[in-house]
């Protein structure tokens, strides 16, 4: 890898003020899991790595106080708020019990990353803003749109593990963070400081679809960077499934999120994210429609399956993604409403 | 934090959302609700006040910087560029060979280290990264020229056939049994889908565990074992 100056700052202001305006030039260092693959691929090339190991408050969960209020419904407010730090790691995620008991989706898209090395180094900021896994980008001699060249080479090459939902872009990278699925279906908002202070980010609006080098998977500038995401308890019935080849250590086919309230065994309010599937994570309005107002019973969550793969547009070597899309809609609906999960023997 | 008067300055003015939108009452509340040996391994972490300095952060390299690890309860002392790993800090400048250098893009295992009594891949974690951490490689796993029951087992088992692997096999395992010395055979097998052998040799180690899981009540404290 190339060599680098490398930074340790105390506070998030100092790591802000470290960043350049433009993308490549320097990097944030969290768990490193992504950067480092990264850097000794020598797709990733910074003068500059700046270590996020020495601001402690960014790791950790809390139960915050948002609202300001003091008021009856103001604490409520607050004691149903929770903020995840973004330096907070991916196996603490998985093992949080409080966490857990509120939002499974979370936990679940946390333990299924990895093995236990990575998630003991991995955390949240980092799974959000890593960079694609598409072997053409990951390929120092294969010059791709998204390393300045002209031409998207998995469109017609290998594309198997690619996106199934390809309509107008480009590029047809798979978005690969698993906690982005399960924190959209949970309505969360990522917080970000950048030079000009903090701005929050809804995560249904944190992702895009890169075309350039100048672009990245997500909507932050270069000198931004996640300093928490914040999550509300609603009581919400909510659930990940992802399917792969193997059963550990193993990048996710496809994966559904999804959350509803669920009240007389009637789903409303459902949102269903589809990750692994499309260059952003892909929420199947749908699916959601196909089952808003109805009991989740293993016929209305297979409609809802069917119903997310509307729209797909497969390349030459992945249309067996859409069948699984409807497997994991399916499965992740009749898991977040307790049903009895068949497929475990 | 060593400093009362600074703590006691910054107490006053933690009154509201901080940095990451999270108050330092709010962390202390959410740790005592959340007592597991998850919560109290990384809430402590988050108490910690902001440093109030808003000076440039100090530049570290490029050129070779002094480094000093505590390897095996040793403190060790090097000089390396910004770019080197903990695996090669290790095995290059330390000669702390135990941990291997097989993949060396944090897949194969084989380079498994504790840290702060964690697993971690020691190929993609900077050297610098590890300052001031207890790191644990497959040489501390005897103790007064006895050898740890976990590597004990692979032993008895023949739970090896060409042996790169094992040093971090050992090493995952040994972590899996600390954190939870009464797990199950499938939670430690589980907490081994980070480390891969090639020759093999999975159902001599299954039978290792097996064996440690059923013979060694209490296997995860050290001093009782032999």
């Amino acid at each position: 890898m190339k060599n680098f100056t490398y930074y340790r700052p105390k506070t998030a202001e100092q790591a802000v003020a470290l960043l350049d305006d433009k993308w490549g030039t320097a990097e944030l260092l969290a768990g490193g899991t992504d950067l480092l693959d990264l850097q000794k691929e020598y797709i990733a090339q910074p003068d500059k790595v700046i270590s996020l190991s020495g601001i402690e408050r960014l790791a950790g969960v809390g139960v915050g106080h948002i609202t300001g209020r003091d008021d009856a419904a103001g604490k409520e407010a607050d004691k149903n708020t929770w903020i995840i730090g973004a330096r907070t790691t991916l196996a603490f995620l998985a093992e949080e019990p409080n966490l857990r008991q509120h939002f499974p989706a979370l936990t679940t898209a946390a333990g299924d990353i990895g093995g236990p090395q990575i998630r003991n180094m991995g955390t949240l900021g980092g799974n959000l803003c890593q960079r694609n896994r598409c072997w053409y980008f990951r390929d120092e001699h294969t010059h791709c749109l998204l390393k300045g060249g002209d031409k998207c080479f998995a469109i017609d090459g290998e594309n198997r593990y690619h996106a199934i939902f390809t309509q107008g872009h480009q590029c047809v990278i798979v978005n690969p963070s698993t906690l982005a699925p399960a924190l959209i279906a949970l309505d969360a908002s990522a917080e970000v400081l950048g030079p000009k202070g903090k701005r929050t980010i809804k995560l249904a609006d944190f992702f895009h679809a890169p075309g350039s080098a100048r672009e990245r998977e997500h909507v932050l500038a270069a000198n931004e960077m996640v300093l928490s995401v914040t999550l509300h308890a609603k009581g919400l019935k909510n659930a990940s499934y992802e399917v792969r080849h193997k059963q550990s250590y193993d990048w996710p086919l496809v994966q559904a999120a999804v959350a509803f309230k669920y009240e007389d065994k009637k789903a409303r309010d459902v949102r269903i994210v589809l990750g692994h599937v499309a260059p952003t994570p892909h929420i199947a309005v749908a699916a959601a429609k196909a089952i808003e107002g109805k009991e989740v019973t293993e016929a209305t969550a297979s409609a809802a399956g069917e119903a997310a793969t509307e729209g797909a547009m497969p390349l030459s070597q992945n249309a067996y993604k859409v069948k699984l899309i409807a497997v994991a809609v399916k499965r992740a609906l009749l898991t977040a409403a307790g049903q009895k999960k068949y497929w475990e023997v | 934090m060593n400093d009362t008067g600074e703590h006691n300055h910054l107490d006053q003015q933690d009154v509201g959302p901080t940095e990451a939108g999270l108050s330092r009452r709010d962390f202390l509340r959410t740790s005592g609700a959340a007592a597991t040996v998850a919560a109290l391994a990384e809430v402590p972490a988050a108490l910690a006040e902001e440093a109030p300095a808003q000076s440039p952060a100090k530049a570290i390299g490029p050129e070779p910087v002094q480094l000093t690890l505590d390897v095996n309860g040793a403190a060790m002392t090097t000089y390396v560029e910004p770019r080197v790993t903990l695996l090669d800090a290790l095995r290059n400048y330390l000669d702390v060979t135990g941990c291997k250098r097989v993949c060396d893009r944090g897949t194969c295992g084989a380079c498994t280290v504790m840290v702060d009594g964690k697993p971690i891949y020691s190929c993609t974690l900077l050297a610098l990264e590890a300052e001031g951490k207890k790191i644990k490689t497959a040489e501390s796993l005897i103790d007064g020229g006895k050898l740890d029951a976990v590597p004990a087992a692979f032993v008895k088992h023949d739970a090896q056939q060409c042996g790169f692997c094992t040093p971090g096999f050992v090493v995952a395992m040994r972590a899996a049994f600390d954190q939870n010395p009464n797990a199950t055979p499938a939670e430690i097998e589980e907490a081994l889908s980070g480390n891969i052998c090639r020759c093999g040799t999975y159902q001599q180690m299954r039978d290792a565990i097996v064996a440690l899981c059923k013979n060694q009540p209490g296997l995860g404290t050290r001093k009782k074992e032999g």
